[in-house]
Formats: C-alpha cells, sequence, structure tokens
C-alpha cells in the first residue's frame, strides 16, 4: 500500500517537472515591427456558441464567431456610417420605399461556389419563412416585394417607407442557397458546419473546450493578417484573468476594478498587456411600474430621479469608467440630443417634489403619505455592476426616508415571473440598442403586451406620434429632430431615471499590433482583420 | 465526558463552534461598522487598523461584513439541518416502528431521493423557485433528510426487540408516546452526530451556490457571496478571499472534528 | 445469484419511473421556460415567435400530458433535442441524410465527467485506503491525529477558492501546470503519447480538486473499519498464533475492512457527478456538471431531464455493480441479500 502511495506521489512530482517553466526573457513589445501574415490569436468567451446561423441564434458567442464567418449585404464602418460589404453601393427609391443594392463582382463562398444575388433573395425568404424559428422576422416582413433582376442586383420594396431598412440589412447575415436549399433551417449540420463568405472560415470546433477558425483565402476582401483565430470556452472570469495573466489567452472583456485597480498595480501585466476601453451600445436605467401607485405620479418619478445621485453609481460601480446620459442614445452620436442634461442630485428638490405629491415626513424621517410609507422594492438580475447599483440607489434613496428593499433575481425568472406579469414596482435593467434610433417597441404605447418591450407601461401621445413618424422618415438631418425631441419628452416624463452607459473594456496583449488605440467609435474589433502579429512574438507551439 | 476533554481533536472542534457562535451573536456589539455602509472613497483598501481585514469593491468594511456573514452562514445551516433532522426523524421513525410496507415504501423513496445527485437537485430548485435565502435553506433541507432517516430506522429496528419497548406496547401504551418517551431519546446519538455533520455540509453548499450566483442574494453578506465576490481579485485584493475562505475552512472544520468526536464519545463500541 | 440479479434489475424500473417524476414536476416549478433566455429579450425578438416556439416544443399542452409524451420517447430511448443548443441531440449522435453527424450533448460530455470522476474514485480510495490504515494502525498517536485533521481540512476548504489559489500557484507564479481547459492550444499537432501527457497535466488539478472532499468520509471508514477489525477474535488468533503484524494488518484485517468499500463506491456516484458542476465551471472542462447548469439557466427542459435520468441511471446502475461486486467477494452477503 505504501508502495502505491509512493507511486502516485512520483507521478505528481513527475507531472510537475515535466512542465518545464518557460523561459522568461524580457521582450520589448513597443518596437517597431514588419507587418507580415501569420500567427494565432486566441480569446475567450464564457459561454459555447449555439447554432452559427445568426438569424436562429441570438446569443452573443454565436454571433461573435459567426461575424467573422459571414457577410451582410452592407455593414458599419469605424464611425458607424453604412460602408458596402457585399453590395458595393445601394440607392433609395426617390418614394423612399424601394432599395437597390448592387452587388460586388466575384464573389466566392469558401467553397468556390459564386455568391450571387439569388443567395441574398434566399435569405430572405428564409428568415421570413414562418417555419424559421427566428425571433427576427417581423423587421423582413415588412418587405412586400423581393427581386433579383440579375446576379449582381437585389431589390426589395416597403409598403411603405421604412427608416430602420438599412439597419435591418447590415445584420442579416446572407447564407448560401446551393448548400441550404434543400436543408431544415431549424435542424441543420450547417449550424456547426457553416459555409461563408468572410474573411474566415471554420477549421474545427471541440465541444465545450474551443472553435477555431482559420483565414479563408476566398474572401472578396483578401485574406486577413492573423491566420488563426482561436475562441476559448472559459466560463469563469477570474480562470480567464489567470488565463491572461499566464500568457495563455491574447484578448479578453475586463471589469472596472482589474481596469483601474489591477492593472495599475501590477508592472508585469502592464508591460505586456494593453487596454482599451470603448463606449458600449447600451446603458443600464432604473425604471418604474408606471402602471402602479405611486409610480403613475410624474411629481413622485421626478423625485425619486432627483434623488439618486449617478455620478456616485457612476464613480461607484464603474469606478468612473462610464459616462452619465440623458437621452437614450450612445453620446457622442448624432441622435443624442446635446441640449439636455440629467437630473442633478438634489435631494432638497426631490424632498419638495414629494411633498407636493402627498408625501410628509413623519418624526421618524418617514415619508408617509395618508398613512402609508413610501416603500418599495428594487429587483435586478444577477449581475455585479446593477447589483451594485441598486445598493447604492437603496443608501440615497433610504436618507430621504423612502423604504427600499433590494431582490437579485436570475434572468429565466426575472423575465417570467416578474416582467411578463407586471408584477413588480422598480428595476435595474440595462437596454442594449441598436445602431438606429427607432424605438418604437421599448416606448410605443401600443407595446404593452405581456411579452413586449414596453413592460414599463409608457404612454404618452406626444412620443406615439414621434416614434410613428421616425420610423418612416428617412432624411436624415429630420430624423435628428424627431428623436432629440422624443428624447426631451422622455426625460420630463421620467419614467427611467438613466443610470450610465458604461465602457466596454478589453485587454489585449501586446503582441498583437495593428488595433486603433483609443478605441474609434465602432469599437476596436470592427477591423480585427486588419490586426497582425508580428513574427518574433508569435505563440511557437501552434502550427499554422 | 472525560473521553471527550481527552480527544483533543473534538475538544479544538467544540471551542471553534462556539467561538464562531459567540462571535455571530454578538455581531452588533463588536463590529466596528454597519456591515452595507457604503464608502465609495475608500474602495479596495488593504487591511490595515481602521479596516481590519480590508475593505470590498463598494468600501465597506469586509470585518463587518464577515461578523454578520458568520451569522447568516450560520443560520442557512442549522435551519437547513433542522428541516432534514425534522423530516428525517419523523420518516425514519415511521419506517422502523411500523416495517412492512410502510417501511417499503419510505426506503424506496429513500432510494430514490439517494440515486438523484442532490446538488443537481439543489441548483435546480433554486434556480426555479429564485433564490432567496429561504429558499436555499428549505431546499437544502429537502434533500438532505434522507441520512437521518436511514439512521433512525435502523436506530429503531434493534431497539424495537428491546423487553421495555415489547413491555410498553402490550400494556397499551399507544404509539406515539413509545416513540417519544422510549425509541427516540434511545437514538439521539447518531441523530446529534448526524445533524453537526450536516450543518458543515450546509455551510459549503452554501459557499458553492454562491460561486454559481444562486447562494444568498446581495446586499446581505454570507461568507460564501464575500467569497465569491473576491475571487475575481485573488492575486490583488487578497484579503477579500482570504478571509471568509479561512472563515469556511475552520467553521466547518470545527464541525466536523466536533461530529467526529462526539461519535467516538457517544459510541459505546469506542468506551473500552 | 441470477435470480437475485433479475430482482435487482426489475427494482429498478419502478425507481426509475420515482425519479423521472421527481424530477419531472421539479422542473415544473420553474417559471419560463426556453422562449425566455436573455436572447428572446431582444426588441427585434416578438411574442409571436415565442409563441410558436413554445407550441412547437409542446410547452403549451398540461404538464401531465408533457410528462406521458416524455416517458413514452424514453422508453425508445429518444430524450428529444436541445431547446437552447437548437438541434443537438440530448443523448446521442444522429446522422442526417447527407451523412453528416451531429453528435449528443450527453454523448460528448458524459466520458469527460466520468473520466475524472473515476480518476478520482480511484485516487480516493488509494489514498484513503492508505491514510485509514495507517491511522488504525496508529490510532490515538499523533500520526492519527495529523491524518484526521488532514482529511477533515481537504473536506472542509471551500473547492473553488482553493481552485483558484492552486491555478495561480502552479499556472501564473510557476506555470507548472495548465489553468483551464483539456487541450492546450496545438494540441491537434502533438504525437498521441505527448496528447496524453497534455491531458493528464490537465487533469491534475480537476481531479486533485474533486479528489478532496471525499478523502475525509472514506478514510474515516477505513480506519474505523479495521480499528472494528483488528479488536476482532481471529485478528487475535492470528496475533497468538505469531503471525507478523504487517502481515496481519495487510492481509487479514485490510481485506475485510476494504470489503464494504465496495458498496461506498455505488453510494459516492451521485456525489461526485454533482459536486463536479463547480471544478468543471471553474476549470474550463465540458463535462456533464457544467451542462447542466448551463441548462438549468436557460430553462432547456431535455436536457436537465436527460441529466437527471441519465445521472439516476448511473447511479443505480453504479450500486447494482457494488452489490454484485459486494456479493460475488463475499458468499455470506449473497445469501443475506437474496432473501
Amino acid at each position: 500500500m505504501k508502495k502505491f502511495l509512493i507511486f502516485t506521489i512520483f507521478i505528481y512530482s513527475l507531472l510537475l517537472i515535466s512542465c518545464s517553466k518557460k523561459d522568461s526573457e524580457v521582450i520589448d513589445y513597443n518596437k517597431k515591427f514588419m507587418i507580415n501574415p501569420g500567427g494565432s490569436l486566441i480569446n475567450a468567451m464564457t459561454g459555447e456558441p449555439s447554432n452559427l446561423i445568426a438569424m436562429i441564434a441570438g446569443d452573443s458567442a454565436s454571433s461573435a464567431i459567426a461575424g467573422n464567418i459571414f457577410n451582410s449585404l452592407i455593414k458599419y464602418d469605424e464611425n458607424l456610417e453604412y460602408a458596402p460589404d457585399l453590395a458595393e453601393s445601394w440607392q433609395i427609391s426617390n418614394n423612399q420605399k424601394t432599395i437597390t443594392f448592387k452587388l460586388k463582382k466575384g464573389l466566392k463562398w469558401q467553397d468556390g461556389k459564386p455568391l450571387t444575388s439569388s443567395d441574398v433573395l434566399f435569405t430572405w425568404k428564409l428568415i421570413t419563412n414562418p417555419n424559421t424559428r427566428t425571433p427576427y422576422a417581423s423587421d423582413y416582413q415588412l418587405v412586400i416585394k423581393a427581386e433579383t433582376p440579375n446576379p449582381l442586383t437585389f431589390q426589395i420594396t416597403y409598403a411603405d417607407s421604412y427608416a430602420p431598412a438599412l439597419d435591418t440589412w447590415a445584420s442579416l447575415h446572407i447564407l448560401p442557397k446551393h448548400i441550404l436549399e434543400n436543408e431544415d433551417i431549424n435542424n441543420t449540420f450547417f449550424s456547426r458546419n457553416p459555409i461563408g463568405s468572410s474573411y474566415y472560415k471554420l477549421d474545427n470546433w471541440i465541444s465545450g473546450q474551443q472553435v477555431t477558425l482559420k483565414a479563408n483565402e476566398k474572401s472578396i476582401s483578401g485574406p486577413p493578417f492573423i491566420k488563426k483565430l482561436i475562441s476559448r470556452i472559459i466560463p469563469d472570469t477570474s480562470s480567464q484573468f489567470l488565463e491572461l495573466t499566464a500568457d495563455n489567452i491574447d484578448v479578453m472583456n475586463i471589469n472596472p476594478i482589474q481596469y483601474q485597480r489591477v492593472f495599475p498595480a501590477k508592472k508585469d501585466l502592464q508591460r505586456k498587456i494593453e487596454l482599451y476601453k470603448e463606449l458600449g451600445n447600451g446603458y443600464t436605467y432604473l425604471g418604474f411600474n408606471l402602471k402602479k401607485a405611486p409610480f403613475n405620479d410624474i411629481k413622485v418619478r421626478q423625485a425619486l430621479n432627483y434623488a439618486i445621485d449617478k455620478d456616485e453609481v457612476i464613480k461607484g460601480v464603474l469606478l468612473g469608467l462610464g459616462e452619465s446620459i440623458s437621452s437614450p442614445y450612445k453620446p457622442g452620436t448624432r441622435w443624442n440630443n446635446p441640449n439636455l442634461n440629467p437630473y442633478p442630485y438634489n435631494p432638497k428638490k426631490a424632498l419638495k417634489l414629494l411633498n407636493k405629491a402627498g408625501y410628509i415626513k413623519n418624526d421618524k424621517g418617514i415619508l408617509l403619505k395618508n398613512g402609508k410609507p413610501l416603500k418599495f422594492e428594487i429587483i435586478t438580475n444577477q449581475n455585479k455592476q446593477r447589483e451594485m447599483t441598486a445598493v447604492l440607489i437603496q443608501r440615497r434613496l433610504q436618507e430621504i426616508g423612502v423604504e427600499v428593499s433590494i431582490r437579485v433575481i436570475e434572468w429565466a425568472s426575472f423575465v417570467n415571473r416578474f416582467i411578463k406579469t407586471g408584477d413588480f414596482d422598480v428595476v435595474v435593467l440595462g437596454w442594449s440598442l441598436s445602431l438606429d434610433p427607432d424605438q418604437y417597441n421599448i416606448w410605443h404605447s401600443s407595446q404593452q403586451g405581456p411579452g413586449q418591450f414596453n413592460f414599463l407601461g409608457y404612454s404618452n401621445k406626444n412620443v406615439d406620434k414621434l416614434l410613428e413618424v421616425g420610423r418612416k422618415e428617412l432624411n436624415i438631418l429630420k430624423r435628428e429632430k424627431i428623436y432629440h425631441e422624443f428624447s426631451k419628452y422622455l426625460l420630463e416624463d421620467s419614467p427611467i431615471v438613466y443610470l450610465y452607459a458604461g465602457y466596454s473594456l478589453s485587454a489585449v496583449h501586446k503582441r498583437v499590433k495593428g488595433i486603433k488605440q483609443p478605441s474609434p467609435p465602432a469599437g476596436i474589433y470592427h477591423n480585427n482583420y486588419d490586426w497582425f502579429i508580428p513574427k518574433p512574438l508569435r505563440r511557437n507551439e501552434i502550427m499554422e | 465526558m472525560k473521553i471527550f476533554l481527552k480527544n483533543p481533536l473534538a475538544m479544538s472542534g467544540f471551542i471553534i463552534i462556539l467561538l464562531v457562535l459567540v462571535v455571530a451573536l454578538i455581531a452588533p456589539v463588536i463590529a466596528p461598522y454597519d456591515p452595507n455602509f457604503i464608502d465609495i472613497n475608500s474602495i479596495l483598501y488593504p487591511p490595515s487598523l481602521n479596516h481590519l481585514m480590508g475593505t470590498d469593491g463598494l468600501g465597506r468594511d469586509v470585518f463587518s461584513r464577515m461578523l454578520y456573514g458568520a451569522r447568516i452562514s450560520l443560520l442557512v445551516g442549522f435551519v437547513a439541518v433542522g428541516i432534514a433532522t425534522f423530516i428525517g426523524v419523523i420518516l425514519g421513525s415511521i419506517a422502523g416502528f411500523y416495517r412492512g410496507w410502510v417501511d417499503s415504501i419510505i426506503m424506496r423513496f429513500v432510494d430514490i431521493m439517494l440515486s438523484i445527485p442532490t446538488f443537481f437537485l439543489i441548483l435546480a430548485v433554486i434556480a426555479f423557485l429564485t433564490p432567496s435565502i429561504w429558499n436555499i435553506m428549505i431546499v437544502i433541507g429537502l434533500t438532505s433528510w434522507m441520512g437521518v432517516t436511514r439512521l433512525v430506522r435502523a436506530e429503531f429496528f434493534s431497539l424495537r426487540q428491546r423487553e421495555y419497548v415489547l413491555a410498553s406496547e402490550t400494556m397499551g401504551s399507544n404509539h406515539f408516546s413509545i416513540i417519544i418517551k422510549h425509541l427516540l431519546p434511545n437514538s439521539l446519538t447518531p441523530i446529534i452526530v448526524s445533524s453537526v455533520l450536516g450543518i458543515a455540509s450546509a455551510v459549503l453548499v452554501e459557499s458553492g451556490l454562491s460561486f454559481l450566483g444562486l447562494g444568498v442574494q446581495a446586499p446581505t453578506a454570507s461568507w460564501g457571496n464575500i467569497l465569491t465576490d473576491g475571487k475575481e481579485y485573488i492575486q490583488f485584493a487578497w484579503w477579500l478571499s482570504l478571509f471568509p475562505g479561512l472563515a469556511i475552512l475552520i467553521t466547518v472544520l470545527g464541525y466536523n472534528l466536533l461530529g467526529e468526536g462526539l461519535r467516538d464519545v457517544l459510541d459505546p463500541k469506542n468506551k473500552n | 445469484m441470477t435470480a437475485y440479479l433479475i430482482k435487482r434489475i426489475l427494482w429498478m424500473i419502478p425507481m426509475l419511473i420515482g425519479i423521472s417524476l421527481i424530477s419531472f414536476f421539479i422542473m415544473h416549478l420553474a417559471p419560463g421556460d426556453v422562449t425566455s433566455n436573455e436572447s428572446s429579450f431582444n426588441p427585434r425578438a416578438s411574442e409571436e415567435s415565442r409563441q410558436k416556439l413554445r407550441e412547437l416544443y409542446n410547452l403549451d399542452k398540461p404538464v401531465i400530458i408533457q410528462y406521458g409524451l416524455w416517458l413514452k420517447r424514453i422508453i425508445e430511448l429518444d430524450f428529444g433535442n436541445s431547446f437552447a443548443s437548437h438541434q443537438k441531440p440530448v443523448l446521442w449522435e444522429r446522422k442526417d441524410k447527407s451523412g453528416n453527424i451531429t453528435k449528443g450533448l450527453i454523448q460528448e460530455s458524459l466520458p469527460i465527467t466520468l473520466m475524472i470522476n473515476l480518476l478520482g474514485i480511484f485516487i480516493i480510495f488509494t489514498i484513503s485506503i492508505c491514510l485509514g490504515t495507517l491511522s488504525a494502525v496508529r490510532q490515538n498517536t499523533w500520526v492519527d491525529r495529523s491524518i484526521t485533521l488532514f482529511v477533515f481540512i481537504a473536506f472542509a476548504i471551500p473547492g473553488f477558492w482553493l481552485a483558484l489559489l492552486l491555478m495561480y500557484w502552479t499556472g501564473v507564479s510557476n506555470q507548472w501546470l495548465p489553468i483551464s481547459g483539456l487541450h492546450s492550444p496545438g494540441f491537434e499537432n502533438l504525437s498521441s503519447f505527448g496528447q496524453f501527457i497534455d491531458l493528464l497535466k490537465h487533469l491534475v488539478l480537476p481531479v486533485s480538486i474533486s479528489s478532496l472532499s471525499g478523502l475525509a468520509g472514506i478514510s474515516l471508514y477505513v480506519r474505523n473499519g479495521m480499528l472494528d477489525i483488528l479488536h476482532q477474535d481471529f485478528i487475535t488468533t492470528a496475533r497468538s498464533k505469531g503471525l507478523q503484524e504487517n502481515k496481519i494488518v495487510f492481509i487479514h484485517a485490510l481485506k475485510n475492512a476494504i470489503l464494504p468499500l465496495i458498496t461506498i463506491i455505488g453510494l459516492s456516484i451521485p456525489g461526485l457527478i454533482g459536486g463536479s458542476v463547480i471544478a468543471e465551471s471553474i476549470f474550463a472542462i465540458p463535462g456533464m456538471g457544467k451542462l447542466f447548469y448551463d441548462s438549468v439557466l436557460m430553462r432547456d427542459f431535455p436536457v436537465i431531464m436527460g441529466i437527471l435520468t441519465i445521472g439516476s441511471v448511473l447511479t443505480l446502475i453504479g450500486n447494482l455493480l457494488a452489490d454484485i461486486g459486494y456479493a460475488w467477494a463475499d458468499p455470506r452477503v449473497r445469501k443475506g441479500l437474496v432473501k
């Protein structure tokens, strides 16, 4: 028996020794390096992609991978303006109802077959087919006629002018007709063995472990510099961070504490890892259930808005890595109304408004109206930042005599048990936004059904009208005006308290070059095909 | 008692548990800060005289949170084990006393529950019911009564044949009073030992659930969620994970040592 | 023996039905279904299309009918397809008409979990038998006490915390071992021996961590069993015959003390499978525990049901094998069990 113990210990120590230390010669990553193709980039994701057909998937891991394999007709450039992708140009008819896309010449799928307008038509038919299990069909169902006059032209007609149209075509991946024609899209091998047209193609996929993409030599825009993109699936973010510091992954998303505190304190990390920050496409808010008293009273909503210190939230939760906002758009974009300002933190004004609404402080400092205290529950889903935000808000509201409790709920229960049934007081949540300013689904009074997105129950005739006009108006300047006015109403009504728009923070190993610093509006990843890894800095264990 | 005193491991277990209990009870007296007092100007301070165990990501005093966390973690342990013991004693008594088909049904149910991976069951139920502290205690309790049931049943099997039990049965005492007066008091040893060990497991299960995001929810502090908060910064803010980690380790260790010690002391086999 | 076996196997059927009933109804505590995962909370997704999904999956039918439909399919070993990953079969691979194979979720993850747990059981038992024997032989000395203390510490330390500390120490500070995952980048270019070593290196930490908590129970069991036996008559007889103490301990006592361990292996399976959730999440290992956790969060009912059923079946089979092994090893017991 003792022999066995010794044997086990022996095996363990053998393993430890055989894992020789890596040589730690100091490399100067800041030197100028030659651009040459080759090398591989390893990044980390927390979940496995479910399906590489984006119209069916919907999780962020899937869209991150699929985005490297498929093209859309058009795309957003680094300044978030429309740019050619498969289409070299597009034209909108005078009545604003027809769009004609001209495809680039010589487009090919990765298997060498030509990519033509019939593939585009096929994709449109697919997404509007009632048997396709996609949540995204409604935008494309507005198209009443789709035609392919010739292999390089694709033309669609809407019943009424539809302003977000281009945005929807920029997010639809074009799929190959010759492969999928006789397949059941809901249930096809293609979702794990995609044939695409973009810079990369699938090399191999080890379930639950990693997805490897390699350069697609047939891509119209030419192959990318980095030959292999390896996405490792590491569910736990602390494990991811250890992998990053041990040099085993090159890219990961980090949190504000890692960005502001850990990196500045660690010289060895700074030497080899570059940090990037960019404003994300979303914001976090505190939303009132407007169908419930006392939140149906605008004075109460405004009062609570004044009583919440947004700067404190940004400082405490994001360590300053976020911006306060006053309209539901990304700061710095044209849709954002520059004349609006957030409600300043002003507890005195808050109290005054609450007094007007009938709430009087008793001797214990609690606000009462007709003998009932002002008391509610904030619910939020399991998200560290939202949790902390709720805690900070709770403190400020308690200071003015409002009793607040917090409940953190796992996502699926959160949506089904509380949001869909309308059984909540106040939520802390976030909206991530598409680049088109249309927010009909969120704020129009007709969108309050169960499972629809105006679950707060917001209804304002002026806003309804603006939203209706806005989605038909194609003139960008007129549209800008419409949405600026919409934002003004929204801020005044205060159905939500805008809390912050946070930065998304990335850490990238310095061996990766060609990343724009500071990040352009579209983020660092928009040109990942231009990234390169100089030869001396490549990992030598991965063959190409 | 003498044997107990002679067993240094059991003794140290007892002392640890006593200390932790006292700390949990007098937490409000000795905690230097309100455990939920936020100070965003003192985020992630290392341990110092002002903050004995440093501060966390919202500038809250970790020492105070640990003290209050002790209450929550122990509460979870006690209530969960209380539920499990309650169910276990009742089912075990019925099965052991009546035997026959009643026993068969109860024991098949025990077998079924024992074949489902318990942690899976806990995960599923807590995720579905939304993780509140009460749900956690109830679910841990509802999934860990099988051991007690078996123990009580086995004890009853052997006790029922004793003369005094048979005697009181022939004298017409009702079943309930036989169970309460004669059978249960004599089966107390294994029940106590398994409860003490059960508390240790419950504390660990709570920390495991916290790691998965399904434990006691913010802003309430439990050792499990303080540790989970700290795991992101293990190389930077070491104090956030070291103290809760050690606290869980020592407490669970204490319960185990105590439980095993009690078993040795109370087990008639070890008397000689 | 045959009669006993048949009886044991027949017993498994009502057990399985009981298990499936419990799992099925627990699942229906859940508010929400597959149509409510994060992606569907997208402004572009309409309630209509979600209703469509619900109908496709029979989620609009009453629970009891869903259970009936499910049980009918399970009898044909059809565990259905996963909701969340859209098309992957839950249990076993499926071939489509053009010969492309889609692997089953459990098919992919079960071998990994089994491998880790079998290695874990092997390590737990070898180390526990050593420690338990040593403890018993040196009863009430400092050796006994420090072994007891050690196994209790191993049990009491929160696994994920120790895992992170070890990952940092062996992976970042010293770079002795890989941190997470099962393969290194460039794995496919290694020789098969190199691949084996690579896999082994990746398994050292996860297997060690998941074994630690099991040491306490088993080694104490061995210790107490040994103590009982060492005080029994036949050992005393052996001693009086002048047999060497080592021989007594290792040949006579140990054999008798290990025997009951066979049944413990069977009983420890559900704990190990359940415990793999945390280790698999932290070490990024795509096993069944991680799969279960993800499915719970996604409300992926076919997968949850599949794993609960398969996990329980494994336990039942484990128990069966253990009982058979025990009966085979000890004829006395066999007779006792048949009645």
